[in-house]
């Protein structure tokens, strides 16, 4: 009897650790082997780290992605932060609004990357307004080797446009778990509307900012649809040089290497986070 | 301190009305309570007070000065809530010291005051902890505390010892009490609890629907309730109600019922035959007293409290409780002769509720 009741905890989480050993695991161990073993060959070998280290696309592609992510998670979280609390004012037909934000969510970054296409390639509704209102005499191109300025920023506003929802539902529930007699009391206790803001609502959304802090920075890290769709290689990123090295160069071994390296930089970021998170539940 | 007055204060929500045309005078450094049944407008009354809900009708005067549309911060109030609302992300102290840090004070100051404030509650050892790190009973200290820090001029207090265990709750009751009198400051405290509102308030408001029922100190509350209501709703165990008629014999009036004549004493203005008898638990005695009336029943059950005895006595004209101090070693189904106190009863008009004795 004993020995089963403590025997269930595990027999509990068991599932989890399969998922977990099948899913991540294995395909991680899988990857650590090709990056120090030769495409052809056997024995292990550094070589195929050192040749992605010396290639120059990979230091752009890290930068890229390190770049895209810069712009547009604070975007998406100030975008975020706003909405959620302009719709936590509770305002008639607020639900409505909920719901018209959070459509983007139903959307593969796949599509979004081809409406955002429609709206901003040669013959897409931008150009064919302006040219329509004779604003321009030649259709604008947002896209191509030499427009990667306007290729960068119509990335970060198709990302933005398609994963604010998720920042904005994390925050939403955040704002609405605080309970209003938190606010009440700032309200007796003579505090502005900012003061709230300062020193109630953003210390007690700490939790729920930090969670959608690590999602979106972790899916940062491994943008791929929409950049590869509106860019191509043009603005190289991380795990696009992933899947060019492995479908195209079937440089599988290299392509290991690349996803290796957005597998640590994911695990050092949620490390960094969890740290930050259990400091935060402390206080 | 202030002078709080109500002039017809009414707060609607939508059709609902849960605040219906109030007026009190609270006097400066009065105790005085709110109290009522869940929903009777006590604690939307108090929130228009606070400023945080807006009065729909009539105007809320502190002193001479019209506060009806201020902000709560433009009020100088400070309120005790319900579920403490003790900030989760700050330590003690700076709970207690962020209504001064709001205001600008100086660091200096507002450390002296939140040690004074601190050890009027006796929570100075808890002023590095956080919120989450206390017990139901200290958060609602460091809610106290933090309500007084500011000297506010009026205190308010929404059921501040309704989440305590109840000898916690025992304990507090005096020691809010005292608080308050040695800080002399306005105070309205809400409660349903009558026990609360008999032994801290100067006077009592009794609510009910939105209505003032009846306002003044506990013993006339308790001996004179103005209607079927007060009566009813204060005291435990609740008053004894008898459907009497009135009637007149040998130019004396009587209440009778089945089994049961009670003279009444002379000039009651009476107009209808139809009334309710109340009779308080204890003022029915097991022993013969001078000017009560005889009335006998069954036992149908025993409270046996110890420190006194609470019997329910089925009577021909429905069932009294009665309240004995002591022991009084009785058994259920035994036949028991019970004595009212004539001079103790209390007479309803039936359709109004009102009290005519």
């Amino acid at each position: 009897m004993r020995s089963e009741r403590s025997l269930a905890p595990y027999l509990l989480f068991m599932p989890t650790l399969i998922y977990l050993a099948v899913f991540l695991v294995y395909p991680l161990l899988k990857a650590l082997f090709m990056v120090i073993t030769p495409e052809e060959g056997t024995g292990y070998t550094l070589a195929n780290i050192y040749a992605v280290l010396s290639d120059s696309t990979f230091w752009e592609a890290l930068k890229n992605t390190i770049l895209l992510a810069a712009v547009i998670i604070p975007l998406q979280v100030f975008l975020a932060l706003m909405l959620a609390l302009f719709v936590n004012t509770k305002f008639r037909g607020y639900m409505t609004i909920v719901y018209l934000i959070t459509i983007p969510l139903a959307l593969s970054d796949v599509s979004a990357a081809l409406m955002s296409y429609n709206i901003f390639s040669p013959s897409g509704y931008i150009n064919k307004i302006l040219l329509n209102l004779n604003l321009i005499k030649h259709p604008i191109y947002f896209f191509g080797f030499n427009a990667t300025t306007s290729e960068f920023w119509v990335i970060v506003i198709t990302e933005v446009w398609r994963a604010t929802p998720l920042v904005f539902i994390i925050l939403l529930a955040g704002l609405q778990m605080i309970g209003r007699e938190y606010f009440e009391a700032a309200d007796v206790f003579g505090f502005t509307k900012f003061q709230k803001f300062i020193y109630i609502t953003l210390p007690l959304l700490k939790p729920s900012l930090q969670s959608a802090l690590l999602l979106r920075t972790l899916f940062a890290f491994q943008i791929f649809g929409v950049v590869w769709l509106l860019a191509g290689r043009d603005i190289p990123i991380l795990a696009g040089e992933t899947f060019y090295q492995q479908t195209e160069l079937q440089q599988y071994h290299i392509a290991a290497v690349y996803g290796f390296v957005i597998a640590l930089i994911s695990i050092l970021i949620s490390w960094v986070y969890l740290t930050f998170l259990k400091s935060a539940k402390e206080v | 301190m202030v002078k709080v007055t109500l002039q017809e204060v009414t707060k609607r929500f939508g059709k609902t009305t849960a605040v219906n045309r109030i007026s009190v005078e609270i006097e400066k450094g009065e105790f005085i309570v709110l109290l009522g049944p869940s929903g009777c407008g006590k604690t939307t009354l108090l929130r228009c007070i606070s400023g945080l809900e807006k009065v729909t009708e009539g105007r809320i005067l502190f002193n001479e000065g019209d506060v009806t549309n201020l902000p709560p911060k433009d009020r100088n109030i400070s309120m005790v809530f319900q579920n403490y609302a003790v900030w989760p992300h700050l330590k003690v102290k700076d709970n207690i010291g962020f209504p001064l840090k709001i205001k600008k004070k100086p660091t200096q100051e507002i450390e002296t005051k939140v040690k004074w404030a601190s050890e009027m509650l006796g929570i100075t050892e808890l002023l590095d902890r956080y919120p989450h790190q206390l017990s139901g009973g200290q958060r609602q200290r460091v809610a106290v505390a933090r309500a007084i820090v500011m000297e506010p001029e009026v205190l308010l207090m929404d059921e501040p010892l309704s989440n305590l265990d109840a000898l916690l709750r025992v304990k507090m009751r005096s020691e809010i009490k005292k608080l308050q009198e040695s800080l002399k400051v306005t105070t309205i405290y809400v409660t349903h609890d009558q026990v609360e509102a008999m032994t801290m308030g100067d006077r009592i408001a009794v609510l009910k629907d939105g209505k003032l029922q009846q306002i003044g100190g506990s013993n006339e509350i308790y001996h004179k309730p103005t209607n079927l209501f007060v009566a009813g709703f204060i005291g435990s165990p609740q008053m004894n109600f008898i459907n009497v008629e009135v009637k007149e014999e040998e130019n004396i009036l009587i209440v009778a019922t089945s089994g049961l004549e009670i003279p009444l004493p002379p000039a009651i203005p009476i107009k209808k035959s139809e009334y309710i008898l109340g009779i308080r638990p204890e003022d029915i005695h097991i022993k013969e007293l001078p000017n009560s009336t005889r009335v006998t029943g069954e036992i149908y059950f025993v409270e046996a409290l110890r420190s006194d005895t609470v019997l329910h006595v089925n009577t021909d004209f429905g069932k009294l409780v009665v309240k004995i101090p002591g022991d009084f070693d009785a058994k259920e189904g035994e036949n028991i002769s019970l004595y009212i106190d004539n001079s103790k009863i209390h007479l309803f008009e039936k359709e109004s509720e009102l009290s005519i004795l």
